[in-house]
């Protein structure tokens, strides 16, 4: 069903052509939301929907766009779809809105989203560009549950809230690691993730 | 006067942008290979900063909160800080052209950078706070300050790591490191240093 070319376009973002840690794009979320698994989910679904949503527009009306005004353009369009996330998800996940504040705003500015409407929906059709959207935003999705995955696991012994680390591990004397909390373990983490990403694929590559 | 004051010296160290935040990470690290550039690179945020964040303010205060329309908040800093940007760089390409030459590209693209818009939608945060608050923003000389002290705070992040990262060339990094890991790594060594100053009072 899928050419090969279209399977390109979906899982290579997945892996290979990562939108965070090859093309080092949307750092600045990827980072502050990853303290809990449960944020990060919701921040990884969101920018999935908003840059597929946004990939698609895009490419529709990139005939009608002049080159001059195009990155406002772009912003406006970016700017109404996450103020629509947004407030769908105030009004259906306040919590989980209110852990994400600011940074849910800043998907707008996420250079994701600007790199992929310049770098493909401006050139390409909109089913193209509806599943160069998906891979990105899963990509990017990826990055963000595996760095708060380690993150809550280590920080506070949980998982999505439920407690992971049994009881009888901390009377042992096992301790959470606080540092895991603090937001210089999520660049280190970052830097680790990019650094097996490398190795791994370096070797393939020989 | 205090207060601002406080909240100036605070957001360059307690609540840096880049340290505590993440806020226009890309740029931070795409562009701080040499202290130069990422010297102009930081100037030019400053200078951003400092015209919107202002604006930015009035708008919240004067347009948004009375009309309750604080829904389109997302849409309408965006378009002034683009607009304001478009502005700038017309303002500084005709008066001074040796500065527009030294900031280059990254006038336009600050346009799209988080530190910006992130600047905003914290102010707009802090603005609902309690006027005790040492993070409330209570007026038009309080946000200056606060857009003065993030752009600061910035600038010293940017110039840090540009630093930092012209010594490493000479390291002997394992491959796979090279480049972005090791430059993560070290971000996150300088933001522990920079824990530091979070118990800072004044």
């Amino acid at each position: 069903m899928l050419s090969q070319k279209t399977k390109d376009t979906l899982l290579g973002p997945l892996n290979a052509n990562n939108p965070v840690v090859v093309q080092i794009l949307g750092i600045c979320s990827a980072l502050a939301v990853t303290v809990q698994l449960k944020p990060a989910l919701v921040m990884g679904i969101a920018v999935t929907i908003i840059v597929a949503m946004s990939n698609v527009i895009v490419s529709l009306i990139r005939n009608t766009i002049p080159m001059r005004v195009r990155i406002i353009v772009q912003l406006v369009v970016v700017a109404a779809l996450v103020t629509l996330v947004s407030e769908i998800l105030k009004a259906f996940a306040y919590d989980v809105a209110m852990q994400l504040s600011v940074y849910l705003g800043l998907i707008i500015t996420n250079c994701i989203l600007m790199g992929r409407l310049e770098a493909f929906a401006m050139t390409n059709n909109a089913w193209d560009s509806l599943l160069d959207g998906l891979g990105n935003g899963l990509g990017y999705a990826i990055i963000l549950v595996i760095v708060a995955f380690v993150r809550e696991l280590f920080g506070s012994g949980q998982l999505l809230g439920f407690q992971i680390i049994p009881q009888s591990f901390y009377e042992a004397g096992y301790e959470n690691c606080g540092m895991m909390l603090m937001p210089a373990m999520a660049l280190i983490l970052v830097g680790c993730v990019i650094w097996v990403h490398r190795s791994i694929n370096d070797k393939e590559a020989k | 006067m205090e207060h601002a004051l406080s909240l100036f010296v605070r957001s360059i160290f307690a609540d840096n942008m880049i340290f505590a935040y993440f806020l226009g990470m890309c740029s931070y690290l795409a562009v701080s290979k040499n202290v130069k550039t990422s010297a102009g690179l930081g100037v030019a945020v400053t200078f951003v900063l400092v015209v919107t964040l202002p604006v930015n303010y009035l708008l919240q205060t004067l347009v948004l909160e009375p009309l309750h329309l604080e829904y389109l908040s997302f849409i309408l800093f965006i378009a002034v800080i683009a607009a304001i940007v478009q502005l700038v760089e017309m303002v500084v390409e005709k008066y001074s052209p040796s500065l527009y030459a030294s900031l280059g590209i990254f006038l336009p693209l600050i346009a799209v950078n988080c530190a910006i818009m992130g600047g905003s939608l914290f102010m707009q945060q802090r603005i609902g706070l309690p006027a005790v608050d040492a993070k409330a923003i209570t007026s038009l000389l309080d946000a200056f300050m606060y857009a003065l002290g993030s752009g600061l705070g910035w600038f010293l992040a940017i110039v840090c790591l540009a630093g930092i990262r012209e010594k490493m060339e000479y390291n002997d990094v394992p491959k796979p490191l090279q480049g972005l890991g090791i430059t993560f790594i070290t971000v996150g060594l300088m933001a522990m240093a920079f824990m530091c100053f979070s118990g800072l009072e004044i």
